[in-house]
């Protein structure tokens, strides 16, 4: 809300500085997002007087100035026709820049004649639009002072952003109280003496609201013979400063309370209304032009002020066009009522309507502001525009509002952690408009009838030490609860921190990406259900909750590809959603590769990516999380979006940990990938933790003090035989001899038969007991070349 | 045979020694003293012709001859071996210039980064990593939170809804608070939680992106007030941007699940047009914080006359941001590579209070 300091003052006797209100202001919890100073702008422009103004000898248009500056006097071409000997101006002296144009004003001759300065425009000051001549000072104004204290520009305006508990700070008035709290000053009267009517009200007032809660009270009056003219000067700076249009007195003193004490009015032309008032439900296809020129189409859920013609205002919005007030109104009726929060916001909502007055309704008035509020209007109005008023007429009532909540004020410090005097915190509450009384151990405190926000002792307690200020509570460090912290992540957080930066260790980049994709991307991964499809997405291509980290995965190796970044090693470490409860969210660390495995390099430019590097950065991750890789089986049945034939699953016993392979051609086309894309997911979910009770020991570690021996083996085999299959036949052997098999050449074709593929293995073997003796280390060798043989339908090359 | 007798032949063979330039010529001298037919061994050879003492005389040199001889073949066998490994090292060059394998460029997400380093700091202080639902019930990310259906926090179009059953809709969680109620509803107090996590809000500009992260933290027990909470997030700040004396500010604000509320500022200046985290003559707001509302703590089943407490929240890329001088908001979630390397971490810059945050 933007406040003036003058206009402050104007509720607030005090001696403070600018900078020391907004200081105060904001430990008050009123924020200070900006100050505006326009009077440091315009310091150098000052008053002048035109001593005299004769026509240009060689120009009809122009004139030529004398002008009084209070210093000296200089002549001025003038092309203004509002330019006469003897009125009060604007001038810029040669050497300023003029703030609307910001040009460099400098001496000058204009057809034959020297003019050294300018007599100024508003709009070339920056404080109008209007063009149309120059500024006309009032005759009081002192020459030589700068113009615009005049005009009362030299009042700073601050931006003050108001939570939205206090709806109270959104008049001035409440602002200046809060700071009367805080010690800057007292709060001055506020002046609400009823104005006695002159005769009765005509307009008779029907709440027919659906329920009581709709529209309490309404208050109206009304006044005739008024004069709607412009608003006089202060009135119409006030507004502008704060960024309202004048537009006419009547308008501008709604306006003006609206922001002085918070109080929203309306008024209609009494005269363009038809019979009684009606306050109301609308009725379905009812519309109204509102004074915003827009037209609304309204239903039941809305609150009107009806005429016999129909709807003439929504309460607490807007009020119609039809009933406005114009320069011809005669009769003006002021209404001032309650509105319900609830109903209010949703009309304004649902209509798309934001007004100051809805602003107001929706965050809580002061129901005891209604009356007083429609007495200083009405006064204001007799003072602006004449007039008579009638008699207030009141429908409905002030509903209850009064309640009270015990305060202990040793709770500012077992809360709040300040001692506060106990007479400090009732100073500060009761100069905040609380009644105390004192009970037994602390007081009954009874807010003011503009604290609706206040509805327990916390409040109280917030209320004291933010007048009191924060500041000055002591910082106290947090006591620890066991002398040495205990681990703040648990087993399964742990795993996706480890996992994480294993991946990032094996070259892949982490990247984090939105929980939603489009719909069709969802699709090709088996999700896109509905009830994993927003209702309101920020766009159409963010509107289902992911199945898969790997759509958008891919999507940005593209995007990096496209830039010329061919080689991509992406992965993400985060959630996929298979259902809306929590646990249909689990936690996935995928990734991919695309291109190369590496950049080019003069020694080892790396290769192209394959559903093989895509299972090694899969059994690293899964190594990371603890997972026994050893003991995983490797089954050719991954999801449909990875290549039939390039792809498979990790599996511990029935457990799916991983896919890994070549995503399905048709799927990294869809999502748009020019390349191969290699990916992997593990679920980190399904990874079994270690036991809670588990040892930390490791195993003793058994040296065999005797010499491990090494024999190769190479196996001529069907082309599609499983490599795993023959390894697995090769450790069988012997497994308390074989320490390790190892397949070191894969080869096919020339030299071998159709069909078949050859695959050799290196066989470590670590005696425990004794040296191996050449019959055993025979025995072993026919023994494997049998079994692996057997399992594997292969022969030993030769 | 004395030894002056022999002298012309050590002179000799020793020369040949010595001056022997390759292994082979060096064998062949020694073949040519103390081979099977050298001239040493010949002579060897002639002792028994002589009388005992002559023989005894004569031998002795001899011996001395012999060993002086293979102590010159094996010393000039040395520095054979010495000069041709100088020869060979001599010819034996590799480019150093040349580049080599970088290895991984892999990187850590700023965002990962920062919660790590959240969870140093704040791990430190007793706070155990909670975590919940992304998908929310109205129940978890408003109500229970003192955020009732009409309230304007609620209103405002920002929160992102899924259809749910029977017109139960769901939420994106706007917030981490949720995971307050959660964790309060499941374990009794003390809690000491830090909620890191996404947040999802309907709103898409260059400062606002419909996914972002948030942390939560909550305390709760029987005795925790206000200058606990100012010490905790004080000790936070200064801790997390590394400033020692960072000013810190408390201002009163409004947050429906807090009373009393407060908003934290810390200090900064914005000389010279760039920003700097510390003291300066300028405030940078940078996370809400406040007293558990009682009304939460009761939804929670936390009788509020017993325990209290308090919570806190900031937006995890806005800190980020601003200790790593990262200008926009919207490169966090794009995944381009040149970003992320810029922007990303080392695998093994593992955030620590003991070892350091940084490296």
């Amino acid at each position: 809300m933007k406040i003036t300091l003058g206009w402050l003052k104007t509720h607030l006797n005090t001696s403070a500085g600018l900078d020391e209100i907004v200081r105060a202001l904001v430990m008050l919890g009123l924020e200070v997002e900006s100050i505006e100073d326009r009077a440091k702008d315009l310091r150098a422009f000052t008053v002048a007087r035109v001593v005299s103004a004769e026509r240009h000898p060689d120009a009809d248009r122009l004139k030529v100035c004398m002008v009084d500056t209070g210093k000296e006097r200089v002549q001025v071409v003038c092309g203004a026709p509002n330019a006469r000997t003897g009125m009060l101006g604007v001038f810029a002296p040669v050497g300023t820049v003029i703030p609307r144009t910001k040009l460099l004003l400098k001496e000058t001759t204009i057809r034959g004649v020297a003019s050294r300065g300018m007599l100024c425009s508003a709009y070339e000051m920056g404080i109008s639009e209007d063009h149309e001549g120059i500024i006309d000072l009032p005759p009081r104004s002192k020459v030589g002072e700068p113009f615009a204290s005049v005009l009362g520009l030299d009042d700073p305006v601050l931006d003050v952003k108001v939570t939205p508990n206090r709806a109270d700070c959104l008049g001035v008035r409440g602002i200046a109280r809060d700071l009367a709290a805080a010690g800057l000053g007292t709060l001055r009267a506020l002046d609400a003496t009823p104005v006695p009517g002159k005769f009765p009200e005509p307009k008779a007032v029907h709440l027919a609201g659906p329920d009581e809660a709709a529209c309490p009270l309404f208050v109206s009056r009304l006044i005739r013979n008024v004069k709607n003219g412009e608003s006089p000067g202060w009135l119409k700076a006030r507004l502008e400063a704060i960024g309202l249009r004048p537009i006419s007195a009547l308008v501008d003193i709604t306006n003006f309370l609206t922001f002085d004490i918070g109080r929203p009015l309306h008024v209609f032309d009494a005269d363009k209304l038809a019979g009684d008032l009606a306050v109301r439900a609308a009725r379905p296809g009812e519309t109204m032009l509102a004074l915003n020129g827009k037209s609304y189409e309204l239903d039941s859920e809305v609150t009107v002020i009806a005429d016999a013609s129909g709807p003439q205002s929504l309460g607490g919005v807007i009020g119609g066009d039809a009933t406005g007030c114009t320069a011809e109104t005669k009769s003006v009726l002021i209404e001032a009522a309650l509105f319900d929060p609830v109903r209010t916001a949703a009309t304004g909502r649902r209509l798309g309507i934001q007004s100051d007055a809805r602003y107001r309704f929706e965050r809580g008035l002061d129901p005891e502001m209604v009356l007083p509020g429609t007495e200083i209007a009405t006064r204001m109005i007799l003072e602006l525009c004449g007039g008579e008023a009638s008699e207030i007429s009141i429908a409905g009532g002030i509903p209850k509002w009064q309640r009270s909540y015990f305060f202990r004020p040793k709770r500012t410090f077992t809360l709040g952690g300040l001692e506060v005097p106990t007479g400090e915190s009732r100073r500060i509450l009761e100069t905040l408009g609380f009644t105390l009384s004192t009970r037994e151990g602390g007081f009954a405190v009874e807010p003011p009838s503009w604290r609706s926000d206040i509805v327990g002792e916390a409040d109280l307690v917030e209320e004291v030490l933010r007048v009191h200020g924060y500041d000055h509570i002591p910082v106290m460090p947090l006591p620890r609860e066991t002398p040495l912290p205990r681990p703040a992540l648990s087993p399964a957080q742990k795993r996706a921190v480890v996992v994480r930066r294993a991946l990032a260790s094996r070259g892949l980049v982490e990247a984090v990406t939105f929980s939603f994709i489009a719909k069709a991307q969802a699709e090709l991964f088996g999700g896109g259900d509905p009830s994993l499809t927003l209702v309101n997405p920020i766009s159409a291509d963010l509107d289902v909750m992911r199945p898969s980290i790997l759509p958008s995965l891919v999507s940005a190796a593209q995007a990096n590809a496209d830039r010329g970044l061919t080689d991509a090693a992406l992965f993400e470490v985060g959630p996929q959603y298979r259902d809306d409860t929590p646990e249909g969210q689990s936690t996935v660390a995928a990734g991919l590769r695309m291109g190369r495995t590496g950049p080019r390099h003069w020694r080892d430019g790396g290769r192209a990516v394959d559903a093989l590097v895509a299972k090694a950065d899969a059994l690293a991750a899964l190594a990371a999380a603890g997972a026994p890789v050893e003991n995983l089986q490797v089954t050719t049945d991954a999801p449909h979006w990875y290549h039939p034939g390039r792809s498979a699953s990790l599996r511990l016993g029935t457990a799916v940990l991983a896919h890994f392979g070549e995503l399905h051609p048709r799927v990294a086309q869809a999502l748009g990938a020019k390349a191969t894309v290699a990916a992997f997911e593990v679920h980190l979910d399904a990874v079994p933790l270690p036991r809670a009770k588990a040892g930390k020991a490791r195993p003793l570690l058994r040296l065999s003090p005797f010499q491990p021996v090494e024999r190769d083996f190479a196996f001529v085999v069907d082309e599609d035989l499983p490599a795993e299959k023959l390894l697995r036949a090769a450790r069988a052997v012997d497994k308390k001899l074989v320490s390790e098999v190892r397949l070191f050449d894969v080869y096919g074709g020339k030299g071998l038969p159709e069909g078949k593929k050859s695959l050799a293995i290196q066989v470590t073997l670590q005696p425990q007991d004794a040296t191996l003796t050449e019959a055993a280390l025979e025995g072993f060798s026919k023994k494997l070349v049998e079994q692996v043989s057997k399992a594997t339908g292969g022969v030993l090359r030769s | 045979m004395k030894e002056q007798e022999l002298e012309p032949l050590r002179r000799e063979i020793l020369d040949a020694v010595t001056g022997a330039e390759s292994r082979e010529a060096l064998e062949e001298a020694r073949v040519s003293a103390l081979g099977r037919k050298g001239r040493i061994t010949n002579l060897m050879k002639t002792l028994g012709t002589l009388e005992a003492d002559a023989r005894r005389a004569a031998g002795a040199a001899l011996n001395r001859l012999k060993d002086e001889v293979e102590a010159a073949i094996a010393s000039a066998a040395d520095r054979l071996l010495h000069s041709e490994l100088e020869r060979r090292l001599a010819a034996e060059k590799v480019d150093v210039t040349l580049p080599v394998e970088t290895g991984g460029e892999g990187r850590v997400h700023p965002i990962s980064q920062t919660i790590d380093e959240l969870t140093a700091i704040f791990g430190e202080m007793g706070f155990k990593v909670a975590e919940g639902p992304h998908i929310e019930t109205d129940f978890y990310n408003f109500t229970a939170l003192n955020i009732p259906p009409e309230h304007p926090a609620r209103q405002e179009q920002d929160t992102f809804y899924l259809p749910g059953e029977h017109g139960n809709r769901k939420v994106l969680r706007t917030h981490t608070s949720p995971v307050q109620i959660r964790t309060m509803l499941q374990e009794p107090p003390p809690i000491r939680i830090i909620v890191p996590g996404r947040t999802f809000r309907s709103d898409y500009d260059a400062t606002h992106s419909p996914m972002f992260h948030q942390v939560e933290g909550l305390v709760i027990d029987r005795s925790t007030h206000m200058g606990h909470l100012k010490g905790c997030l004080i000790e936070f700040c200064r801790a997390f941007f590394e400033v020692d004396d960072l000013p810190v500010r408390f201002r009163p604000s409004y947050f429906p699940f807090t009373e009393p509320s407060a908003e934290v500022d810390i200090g900064c200046s914005r000389d010279g047009g760039g920003l700097k985290i510390g003291a300066g003559g300028d405030w940078l707001e940078i996370l809400g914080s406040g007293m558990v509302h009682p009304k939460v703590l009761e939804v929670c089943g936390v009788d509020p006359a017993e325990y209290q407490g308090f919570a806190f929240g900031m937006g995890i890329e806005r800190i980020a941001m601003l200790k790593y001088g990262i200008p926009d908001l919207r490169p966090f979630f794009d995944s381009d590579l040149r970003w992320l390397r810029h922007y990303g971490f080392l695998p093994l810059e593992v955030p620590s209070m003991v070892g350091g945050l940084q490296r």
